[in-house]
């Protein structure tokens, strides 16, 4: 391992981007346009999806084939994206993604991956101590719930569709979607109607 | 690639540590070697990962949803499953 | 952990087998760390190594796979120090010198230049 890797991080940044962009590998342009993208996606795309198959059993069901199509339906930008997986939560069984190995995270339909799932608490407890790690999110199993936990190792980004919450009877698509916030959908909490 | 396992089929993680034999990248965790699950589904094919961290080129690999008991991994474990993708490759039949 | 009872003998987990520091489900060293729930908001550091990988993958001068192999190659002291961005831009740097894309004469010197 070269000596010359363990300078400060930031100074590696500004000595890569000064080498990149002098060679002609990526632009400055380049960069500033990637980070507006990247800034755009949020965990508001993956709730309209939610609110979508709460309300309509033929898109729940495409959802559920292909996260990425059904995903493309709506809107949100797919292209150059790892395939997208959905896991169904049922009145029986509960599902929790994490990443063990890195922090695979479906970043097309929530953003950027929130710091608590790029923690080594976190990717090493979810698969042993799910029931812990959800108690610190506030987050009980009703009695009777299995869990079932995924972890992200390989090429798909997984999100979980919850169970859409009591009391939304009614309720439209946009109403819906705003009660849908990141953690449901990895598992680590239940969409709540305040 | 090797025939299709169908969902149901009983498959044991090959007990192997590339780890131990220089420079890797392997996407099977470590507390699955030599565990013995359940195919759930088959996700596709995907070039190795194994040796696209090396620049090198990549045979196409079938990937699959593989469920295992936690408990049987950890004896103090909560959860009912534990699902995980994993390369044909890293398959074995189950004894 | 969810139970009284104390932690099996790591000598008889998973972990006992020559795992990689990366590879971390399950290690018991970290049963006991609380899970930091708190949001934290990204730098424009993080944004910006973040916006040069995936220029760089989409662009098919570095994979995905081969960012993860440059960070998984991190001594653990470094990893464990390390933020999640911080060693993603060590990671793409010790890639650029291995496929050539700049030397580490030329990186030494915008090195210099960041003084």
């Amino acid at each position: 391992m070269s000596e010359v890797l363990e300078h400060p991080s930031d100074r590696l940044l500004a000595a890569v981007r000064q080498l990149l962009t002098d060679k002609g590998v990526i632009t400055r342009e380049e960069i500033a346009e990637r980070i507006r993208t990247t800034d755009s996606a949020s965990s508001a795309q993956g709730a309209r999806m939610v609110a979508r198959a709460w309300l309509d059993p033929a898109y729940r069901a495409r959802m559920l084939a292909d996260g990425a199509k059904a995903a493309e339906e709506l809107g949100i930008p797919m292209r150059g994206m790892p395939p997208l997986g959905v896991l169904e939560d049922t009145a029986g069984e509960h599902n929790l993604v994490v990443c063990t190995l890195c922090s695979c995270y479906p970043r097309a339909v929530l953003g950027y991956p929130p710091f608590w799932f790029k923690s080594a608490a976190y990717r090493a407890r979810a698969v042993r101590d799910p029931r812990g790690l959800l108690r610190e999110f506030g987050t009980e199993l009703p009695q009777g719930v299995k869990l079932r936990v995924v972890d992200s190792t390989a090429d798909y980004r997984w999100m979980v569709l919850p169970l859409r919450p009591a009391g939304t009877e009614g309720w439209s698509e946009e109403q819906l979607a705003a009660v849908v916030r990141e953690g449901d959908m990895i598992g680590v909490t239940f969409p709540k109607v305040s | 690639m090797s025939a299709l396992l169908s969902p149901g089929t009983k498959v044991r993680v090959r007990d192997d540590w590339p780890e131990t034999r220089g420079p890797c990248h392997i996407r099977t965790p470590h507390y699955l070697r030599g565990a013995e699950g359940v195919v759930e589904k088959h996700l596709g094919a995907f070039p190795n990962p194994e040796d696209l961290a090396f620049a090198r080129p990549a045979a196409s690999l079938n990937l699959y949803h593989v469920r295992f008991v936690p408990k049987a991994i950890w004896p103090d474990a909560a959860g009912e499953a534990l699902v995980v993708e994993l390369y044909e490759t890293w398959l074995e039949a189950a004894r | 952990m969810s139970t009284d009872s104390p932690l099996p003998d790591p000598a008889t987990l998973p972990e006992a087998k020559p795992r990689a520091m990366h590879d971390m489900g399950g290690v018991s060293k970290f049963m006991c760390e609380a899970v930091d729930v708190e949001p934290h908001a990204l730098s424009e550091f993080d944004r910006e190594v973040d916006a040069i990988r995936g220029l760089l993958g989409a662009k098919k001068v570095m994979s995905v796979d081969e960012l993860r192999r440059g960070i998984e190659a991190i001594p653990e002291p470094d990893y464990l120090r390390l933020t999640y961005y911080q060693r993603w831009i060590r990671s793409i740097t010790d890639n650029m010198l291995a496929k050539g894309v700049f030397t580490e004469a030329e990186l030494k010197a915008a090195l210099e230049d960041t003084k």
